[in-house]
């Protein structure tokens, strides 16, 4: 009797770091129990003298039953980890950016406290949102951010503060201005660092930019141009050899990111305009939407080449860049008309052309662009006009998207309103009528996507490629750095 | 007569409904007070007046559509007292047209005592279907909308308002109203239906694509239907027909019959335009930001109508019932006579 009792001790020890004493306590009552129903099993119909054998081989089986029973347990936990270990490594796929979020109070409050650890001020959200956005996050430019910026020793760079103010009133606008202006305070911030004693400067520099990048994204949500550049910039820091000094490393660092500027903004631009410019013929009618700084240089370019065309410039509220487009093209002799994008498929019988500029070209083919410009290409589509998008190489990105709503950038809506019927003809709403009545609400989008059936042909420095052919650049470009 | 004709030149006017409203009530004070002693002379006073008020205006459909529409009742009211069955009058024109019996042919010249006071009565029971044609039309919201529905709509129309408000009596469902540049009457329309409690979202034009893809319906009103089902409606409403139609939303156009007109669409520009009329440039381009010496020469276009195909439309609903665009051309013969086509 002794020795059954005492032999689930033993082979207990086996295992005895994976079960705490309390289960082990359990186990042996449960064996016990076990043991003693199958004894009584055996004693029922058998004989007294036949029975020590008999127990003796079911003690046997019953040993052996038990060792099969922990060796299948413990193959079942091996493969569980196994498995634990495999979803762990399976989560760590492409992580969805907290900026679209903006619903979900557990990733809110990581960001925030990331945001308080890097010592930026956050900012706070707007009101009356709309409740199909209500994953973004929707600022109001009356409600100030730089009110509570600190100037402690990891104070944030004052080029970068400015900068981020430029982005925020909409004074540094288009997604080439903004990345140049982004590459000039980096500098500026680059050549202002210092190294700490016992610090690396490749490592301590990056994290001195992280607070500068997280104050911009606070200020405006960052464009996929400055996306781009800043993907650049750190690759430059952990790409430094590491004998150099640091005032050499810094001229280095400087120097790469003016280069970046000048190569893929500047140089990228006169080779689109010389590829763009071969598209556009003596007669043409050309039609442009808002701003766009490379479309305004591509068709200035075609003029001076000498080519005659005139331009019809959309515009669409609240932005009304189209009319800076205007200044710029009747300054330089083009002739022009204006329309509003309502009226886009009223004049569209007359157009040959669409140029459009984009803020960003996705991998899936879908063009991003300032919200108005999935209109125009729609109207010139059911027309059979041909649209053509030149962006530059450096704004393809690797997201992929196919609706407006998932990743967008909400305005302020008050810049729809008006801010009292000063003049009583306007038909606007004021900012009192849209503040009192509640279930009024005012979307300002920034974005819209364009789907690539509407595109006939995207022209980048690398060529005249159809909008499918994002991902095949991207590999490319990839390759090459 | 001659400050009605002013305010048609100038453009003072508030909408179709009004419009019609006014001719129609010009018209019936043109039966009562002028003196004739037959149909046709009554016919040809009016057929007179009626080109002088259009040809002030060409581009408002609802003056024509009023005088034919007139002298319809009025051709009606005579065979009737007449004592032919309509019917029976149709058939016997069409044996009479197989039979080369033209010269038989009634030419509305029997002076009847009874015509002016049952033709002025028939135009007041048509003034009363104009005056309930909006209620008519809203009463049939309900079938149309269901809950947690997204609507969208263009500027501000008066039938389309009451549609609505009508419809949220019993139905909770959500209205995104596009401004409708350059005159952005769509502020107005949302701040009037947010003010009964209905969630309403204000977007810009440029934004119709983006939001189409979240929007159920599509419901806007429309200035006139022409003959082939077609609309001429505000200014933008191609441009959201056609994102409606990439996006496969059913476009819902909500339009009295009084807006039916015989005209087909034109794109003949110049002094001939009739369909659109290109208004003030102020509204796009405002003198002190155009007016700048490099500006000057920018041409700025400010279209007051959009012509938007009978194959975008999905559904027409009017005082009389739902129908689609191909059957609209059906409903003129019951309208207007084949006679006062060209008036």
């Amino acid at each position: 009797m002794a020795t059954p009792a005492t032999a689930p001790v033993n082979m207990n020890n086996g295992d005895a770091e994976s079960l705490t004493s309390e289960q082990k306590k359990q186990l042996k009552k449960e064996r016990r129990k076990e043991k003693n129903a199958q004894k009584e099993k055996h004693n029922i119909p058998s004989k007294p003298e036949g029975q020590e054998p008999k127990i003796e081989k079911s003690k046997a089986e019953l040993r052996a039953e038990r060792r099969a029973k922990q060796e299948a347990d413990r193959a079942a936990k091996a493969s569980k980890k196994s498995d634990q270990v495999a979803a762990n490594t399976k989560q760590k796929g492409p992580r969805v950016p907290a900026n679209i979020q903006a619903d979900d109070p557990k990733v809110q409050k990581k960001a925030a406290k990331k945001l308080e650890k890097q010592q930026v001020p956050q900012r706070t959200e707007g009101q009356k949102k709309v409740a199909l956005f209500s994953h973004l996050h929707q600022y109001e430019r009356s409600l100030s951010i730089t009110k509570n910026i600190g100037f402690g020793k990891n104070a944030i760079h004052p080029a970068i503060i400015r900068l981020g103010l430029q982005y925020a009133e909409g004074t540094v606008t288009g997604s080439n201005a903004r990345c140049a202006a982004l590459m000039s305070a980096i500098c500026k911030l680059i050549s202002d660092y210092e190294t700490p004693p016992q610090k690396e400067l490749s490592r301590h520099l990056e994290s001195k930019l992280k607070p500068a990048i997280s104050f911009l994204d606070q200020c405006r949500p960052l464009s996929v141009s400055m996306g781009s550049a800043i993907k650049y910039i750190k690759l430059q820091i952990t790409n430094i050899p590491t004998g150099m000094s640091d005032s050499e490393a810094k001229l280095r660092l400087v120097k790469s990111l003016k280069e970046f500027v000048h190569v893929n903004i500047v140089l990228a631009g006169e080779a689109i305009s010389g590829y763009a410019c071969t598209k556009i013929t003596d007669g043409d009618v050309v039609m442009v939407f808002g701003s766009s700084s490379l479309i305004t240089k591509v068709l200035c370019d075609a003029h001076n080449a000498g080519i005659q065309f005139s331009v019809i410039v959309v515009d669409g509220r609240p932005k009304l860049s189209g009319r800076g487009t205007l200044r710029k093209l009747c300054r330089v002799g083009i002739k022009c008309s204006y329309v509003l994008v309502s009226a886009a498929s009223y004049i569209m019988p007359e157009v040959t052309k669409v140029f459009l500029g984009a803020h960003g070209l996705l991998s899936n083919g879908y063009v991003m662009g300032s919200v108005g410009t999935s209109m125009v290409a729609m109207a010139a589509k059911i027309r059979g006009v041909p649209v053509i998008v030149c962006c530059e190489a450096y704004k393809f990105c690797e997201r992929v998207q196919t609706d407006s709503f998932v990743n967008n950038e909400i305005g302020d809506p008050r810049d729809l309103l008006v801010q009292n019927k000063s003049e009583l003809t306007s038909p606007l709403l004021t900012n009192t009528a849209w503040e009192e009545t509640d279930s009024l609400k005012v979307l300002h989008l920034t974005y819209d996507v364009t789907p690539p059936d509407f595109v006939a042909m995207v022209v980048t420095e690398l060529g005249k490629i159809p909008c499918t052919s994002v991902p095949v650049v991207l590999r490319v470009r990839s390759l090459e750095t | 007569m001659e400050q009605f004709l002013l305010d048609l030149k100038q453009e003072q006017f508030n909408g179709s409904y009004d419009l019609a409203y006014k001719t129609i009530n010009h018209l019936r004070k043109l039966i009562s007070q002028t003196r004739w002693t037959h149909a046709q002379e009554l016919m040809n006073t009016i057929k007179k007046e009626g080109k002088r008020m259009i040809t002030a205006q060409p581009s408002e459909y609802v003056v024509g559509n009023m005088v034919r529409r007139v002298l319809k009742i009025i051709r009606e009211e005579y065979v009737r007292l007449l004592g032919e069955s309509e019917e029976s009058a149709n058939k016997e024109s069409l044996h009479k047209m197989l039979t080369a019996e033209g010269n038989e042919r009634d030419d509305h010249t029997k002076p009847l005592k009874e015509l002016k006071t049952t033709v002025i009565e028939a135009v007041n029971e048509y003034i009363d279907e104009m005056e309930a044609s909006i209620h008519n039309i809203s009463a049939q919201a309900i079938e149309h909308i269901h809950s947690n529905e997204v609507i969208l709509t263009l500027g501000k129309s008066r039938t389309v308002e009451a549609f609505l408000k009508q419809a949220a009596k019993k139905r909770k469902f959500h209205v995104i109203v596009v401004e409708g540049s350059p005159l952005y009457h769509g502020h107005e329309l949302a701040k009037s239906l947010a003010s009964k409690g209905i969630e309403t979202t204000v977007i810009t034009d440029t934004a119709i694509f983006a939001i189409m893809s979240r929007v159920n319906k599509v419901i806007i009103g429309t200035h006139s239907v022409l003959a082939n089902g077609g609309l001429k409606a505000v200014n933008g409403a191609h441009m959201v027909a056609l994102a409606a139609s990439h996006h496969a939303v059913p476009l819902i156009v909500l339009g009295a019959m009084f807006k039916l007109c015989l005209l087909h669409y034109s794109d003949i520009g110049g002094s001939e335009a009739t369909f659109n009329r290109l208004a003030s440039p102020q509204e796009v381009l405002d003198y002190y930001d155009g007016g700048t010496e490099e500006l000057v020469n920018v041409q700025i276009y400010s279209p007051t109508f959009d012509y938007v195909p009978p194959e975008l439309v999905t559904l027409f609903i009017s005082n009389i019932g739902g129908n689609a665009p191909s059957y609209m051309y059906r409903l003129l013969s019951e309208l207007y006579h084949p006679d006062d086509h060209v008036l």
